[in-house]
């Protein structure tokens, strides 16, 4: 069944934020600590765990691709909802910062994705996923 | 008639919200496959226009959330909050090839702790340069330099004013922003090709707001390895902001 698949993402979800809120109670900030992070890591575990046991059939997948094929749409309305205002009223101060910020990892990050070692032999791409509902987005 | 409609979409919010933004979806579709001929994204139009939307809305209400705050569009709020943002990252972990994502963990953490040191740096000078030189200031502003939620959640543990925490505020806001629509443009520059790129990106660039909606602007597939990564980043700011990068500054600056 299709739940079945939602209601493991879900609980893979509350899991990692319990975790996380844990990890930050233990340390001493009042915030979650990679909460999503550990989710994500639960859910890679329980897809390997599930397929390799073979309890993981296609329908239960697509409960939790469809929420993986609305992240788009989900990542507009956040958008939509972001306090532009205030952010183009910060003035030059929070202009410059972020600019700056920004600037600076953009060229740290260029530096270090040139150092990746490419195969001298051209590899097949790698398959990234195999979400049938992510077709149109290629 | 006009009020009726209102009412049914104010009180179906969610479904409003469902239908409102794959209207834009499809706007911006179109508008990347005729008027861009598929070189600009449909995804990062789309996230542009719900940019212009929340500029709109907060305009026309004074409220923060943007397009959420018209009763109209109240669904927004819920459909792009982070309680489904967060469900809907966790859900492309189920994309994540376990091998491609182990062979960029060191790298992952490298980045991660670069990506909190290296904007925090730039957000405290440049308040030391623009007058604001006292310690917890040029912390708290430091840290909104990082994401705009380390940046408030730091200011209320070193106990910053109000203006120093909406400018801190404003910083990580514009820098998320800045994130969202520079990715797709820089693409090529940052080297965004592989999973193990996208988990520096996600490191380094902080914000998973921005991190989730630039990835998504560039290509869909690196979302996953990217917001893996950048949802520790908060939680590492939050960690860090007000204690060492905060005794930093005081032994720097007294």
């Amino acid at each position: 069944m299709i739940i079945y698949g939602t209601a493991l993402l879900a609980v893979c979800h509350l899991l990692g934020i319990f975790l996380g809120d844990l990890l930050g109670h233990a340390l001493g900030v009042k915030t979650n600590v990679g909460g999503v992070g550990i989710a994500m890591l639960l859910l890679i575990f329980a897809r390997l765990y599930m397929a390799k046991k073979d309890i993981l059939p296609k329908l239960t997948e697509l409960g939790v691709e469809y929420w993986g094929a609305m992240y788009i749409p989900v990542v507009v309305a956040m958008a939509a909802q972001q306090d532009v205002v205030a952010a183009l009223r910060g003035g030059p101060v929070a202009l410059l910062s972020a600019l700056g910020a920004v600037a600076l990892c953009a060229c740290v990050i260029a530096v270090i994705n040139r150092t990746e070692h490419r195969p001298a032999t051209v590899e097949p791409a790698p398959v990234l996923h195999d979400n049938p509902l992510l077709l149109d987005v290629e | 008639m006009i009020e009726i409609l209102q009412k049914a979409a104010a009180q179906n919010g969610l479904v409003t919200a469902f239908a409102a933004v794959g209207l834009v979806m499809l706007l911006s579709m179109q508008i990347s496959k005729h008027l861009t001929m598929g070189r600009v994204h449909g995804s990062a139009i789309a996230i542009v226009i719900g940019l212009v939307l929340a500029y709109w809305g907060g305009i026309s209400t004074g409220g923060h959330k943007g397009l959420a705050d018209l009763s109209l569009f109240g669904g927004i709020g819920l459909m792009g909050g982070a309680m489904l943002r967060d469900f809907a990252i966790v859900a492309t972990a189920f994309e994540v090839q376990a091998t491609e994502a182990r062979k960029a963990g060191m790298v992952g953490v490298v980045a991660l702790l670069l990506g909190t040191v290296l904007p925090f740096v730039v957000g405290a000078s440049v308040a030391w340069s623009m007058g604001y030189s006292d310690a917890v200031s040029m912390t708290t502003i430091g840290a909104g330099a990082v994401t705009y939620i380390v940046g408030p959640v730091t200011g209320a543990a070193i106990g910053a004013s109000s203006d120093v925490m909406a400018l801190s505020i404003a910083t990580g806001l514009v820098k998320a922003i800045m994130v969202m629509i520079g990715t797709p443009i820089a693409a090529k520059f940052l080297g965004l090709k592989t999973p193990r790129s996208a988990m520096v990106f996600g490191g380094l660039a902080g914000t998973v707001s921005g991190v989730s909606a630039g990835l998504a602007a560039t290509d869909r597939k690196l979302v996953p390895y990217g917001a893996l990564v950048a949802t520790f980043h908060t939680g590492l700011g939050c960690l860090m902001g007000p204690s060492i990068l905060y005794f930093a500054v005081k032994a720097l600056v007294g």
